[in-house]
């Protein structure tokens, strides 16, 4: 076949490089949901692990206010 | 050697590309038969050799996944022909839209180059029915590796048949006894090929340090509460895909 003219060449050749552009585009799209998907996984352990934390603080304090209490018990 | 950070990687990448793109519509003169149409070859070519070697590539992982046992082998490979198999799709479609261009016909089934790589498409597409069609993590790795080292085998021979081939239509651009690119042509190929190498390089980091992620979270997880692992994308893959990127 004859070389296409420039116009029509040129629909081709701009289509090639979109495709091109839209699978990175679309690739890029379905790493960013992984990625905020990690994020969101990643704020839930944080928020479990303070919860954890401050439920072992509490308990710790509790356990501390109890032990005079319990010492006297014994003496009595 | 020290391995180049992925952001780095990811800046060179897309300079790589700019540039490679720049001297494709600015500085490549357009070639005498095709004419402007010819500007695909800068973008399917490179995309096509990158995606055979990323095969060649996951199968080398593969074999060093049977040989250590290793479940970071068995994630480079998975994720290598992952991308190549995105970049197969690219292949596809930009060698389409040339054809129709040149050719007048979107597909030519008589044309050896063209068949043997829809079939080495469609060999690597069963790698993931393969793989998750098996429950058992471990057998899946180990079915997975046997598939892509044999797999990969077959892509250089593949190769080689074709070239020993006679073709109809689709044109031998290396090698060819008439002397085969100008020097501007094959300055502008090799800026596009490394561009296009940087970006599956960039593309299987970045997969391997997401899955990585995932798979750490997953360890977190069960470490705090004691739950199952929550499934993440990491966790498709064996367990302890955690390993460096490759």
């Amino acid at each position: 076949m004859p070389a296409l003219p420039l116009e029509e060449a040129g629909k081709y050749v701009a289509g090639a490089y979109v495709v091109f552009v839209l699978l990175l585009v679309v690739y890029l799209g379905i790493m960013a949901a992984k990625l905020a998907r990690i994020s969101r996984e990643l704020e839930e352990l944080a928020e479990v692990a303070e919860r954890q934390g401050q439920a072992r603080e509490e308990a710790s304090s509790k356990q501390q206010a109890a032990e005079p209490a319990g010492v006297e018990e014994a003496r009595a | 050697m020290k391995t180049p950070s992925l952001r780095t990687l990811a800046i060179v990448c897309a300079a790589l590309i700019g540039a490679g793109f720049a001297l494709v519509f600015f500085y490549a003169p357009n070639e005498a038969d095709q004419g402007f149409i010819q500007k695909i070859f800068y973008l399917h070519v490179p995309l096509a050799i990158v995606a055979l070697v990323g095969f060649v590539v996951a199968a080398l992982h593969a074999i060093r996944h049977l040989r250590s046992g290793d479940p970071v082998h068995d994630a480079r490979a998975y994720v290598s022909i992952h991308t190549s198999v995105i970049f197969g799709v690219a292949v596809l479609i930009t060698g389409a839209i040339w054809a129709k261009a040149s050719w007048g016909r979107w597909w030519v089934w008589d044309e050896p180059t063209l068949v043997s790589f829809l079939i080495v498409f469609l060999l690597y597409s069963t790698y993931y029915p393969l793989r998750y069609a098996i429950p058992d993590r471990e057998r899946q790795a180990r079915y997975a590796s046997v598939f892509a080292i044999t797999a990969g085998a077959f892509v250089p021979l593949n190769f080689m048949a074709v070239r020993a081939a006679e073709s109809l239509v689709h044109p031998r651009t290396f090698a060819t006894a008439d002397g085969g690119l100008p020097p501007t042509m094959w300055l502008t190929f090799g800026i596009c090929f490394a561009g296009i190498a940087a970006l599956w390089i960039v593309l299987v980091r970045f997969e391997l340090t997401a899955k990585r992620t995932s798979a750490q979270i997953s360890r977190l997880r069960r470490a705090i509460d004691g739950s199952p692992s929550p499934g993440g994308v990491g966790a498709r893959i064996a367990p302890g895909a955690a390993g460096t990127p490759g």
